[in-house]
């Protein structure tokens, strides 16, 4: 009972606060520029204008092994793997790198490791944490970094004359 | 019923008593030219996408997975639709696979994959049907498009030369053998070594 008799006066109050909202939007002058906006992804391409993609660079397709920067590095793939289907159903990679595959596809098959648990009990199949190719191992393209990088493998690093960082001779 | 069919047999054994042969023979060529055409035309008809896609069946399913592959988008802009891969070109097989996909409208009415689930539950052994067919034709609706004559092996990675070289050379495998699941998911194979 209390609650209709307010919700008469509520309405009516509701309602002229919307139509000043309206008044006041309406109101705001015209032609103030928006503040640019800076997007790592988009630059300084405002929201409503399209950015032009970077180009894609083809994808690395040699099939030959390529040096691991660091003992522990997962390898790199050295071929594509456009369109391969990785899910619950098929995993594309294992066709031919699972261990029984090996020998007819010439593949290097996952190592031991990628049948461990994380208590390190070796599985019949590839461990489901194992699973997902990708996570891990990247193919490669001959595109221009994004970023500088001063990585130095430990073996350089090792030989380098003392007080010399990294250094290549 | 014997007696109908004699006189069937004699009312068109008799020459006939109102045409001339040349509106028989001339209107019956014409007859069947025309007939000839509406079939192929009917035929054809059955072979488009927007025929094949007419079906919430592969709209929603098949049809979804190929948009995302090569044989559908790519640089050249050359592209496979349903019937490039899955009706033979030639006319006795392709009327053979005509009759045989009598069983798809089957499968349409009662409603065999008319839900993603009853797909999916099914989809192996739709694929498996498709794989023993390829295999059985040494993949010919492959070999339409890709010729293994004209195949440049020195513009194919290393992989693929070594493998087209020996294993498709010596005929010991054939496309289908390697190259399941590029244009539509992959079931889960493993439940098909087990049955």
């Amino acid at each position: 009972m209390f609650m209709q008799a307010l919700w008469r006066p509520m309405r009516l109050v509701a309602f002229l606060l919307l139509a000043a909202v309206a008044v006041a939007t309406q109101a705001q002058p015209k032609g103030t520029p928006p503040t640019p906006l800076v997007d790592s992804m988009r630059g300084t391409t405002p929201v409503d204008k399209e950015s032009s993609a970077p180009i894609l660079y083809p994808t690395e397709n040699k099939d030959i092994r390529r040096t691991r920067n660091y003992a522990m590095q997962p390898p790199t793939i050295p071929h594509s793997i456009d369109g391969y289907q990785v899910d619950k159903d098929f995993n594309r990679c294992m066709f031919c790198h699972a261990r029984t595959a090996a020998e007819a596809a010439k593949s290097i098959p996952v190592s031991i490791t990628h049948y461990m648990d994380r208590d390190n009990n070796v599985l019949a199949d590839v461990s489901p944490r194992r699973y997902f190719c990708t996570q891990c191992h990247v193919p490669q393209a001959d595109a221009k970094p994004l970023v500088g990088n001063t990585f130095v493998d430990v073996e350089q690093l090792l030989q380098r004359k003392p007080g010399v960082m990294g250094s290549t001779k | 019923m014997l007696d109908l069919i004699k006189r069937y047999w004699k009312t068109i054994t008799r020459p006939s008593a109102y045409y001339s042969l040349g509106f028989l023979t001339l209107g019956g060529f014409i007859a069947g030219v025309v007939f000839w055409g509406a079939f192929n035309t009917a035929l054809e008809l059955t072979n488009t996408e927007t025929f094949c896609t007419g079906c919430h069946e592969m709209r929603d399913n098949v049809y979804q997975e190929l948009q995302t592959t090569i044989h559908f988008t790519n640089r050249s802009g050359v592209r496979a639709k349903c019937s490039d891969c899955h009706v033979p070109h030639n006319w006795t097989t392709k009327i053979a696979r005509k009759m045989q996909a009598s069983k798809e409208v089957w499968g349409k009415i009662f409603g065999t994959i008319a839900t993603r689930e009853k797909f999916l539950e099914m989809r192996l052994e739709l694929a498996q049907h498709e794989w023993a067919r390829f295999k059985a034709n040494d993949s010919l609706e492959c070999r339409n498009c890709h010729d293994y004559g004209s195949m440049d092996f020195t513009r194919q990675s290393p992989r693929a030369a070594e493998m087209h070289s020996t294993y498709l050379a010596n005929k010991e495998k054939t496309c289908i053998d390697c190259h399941k699941g590029i244009a539509h998911h992959l079931p889960d194979v493993a439940k098909a070594k087990e049955q």
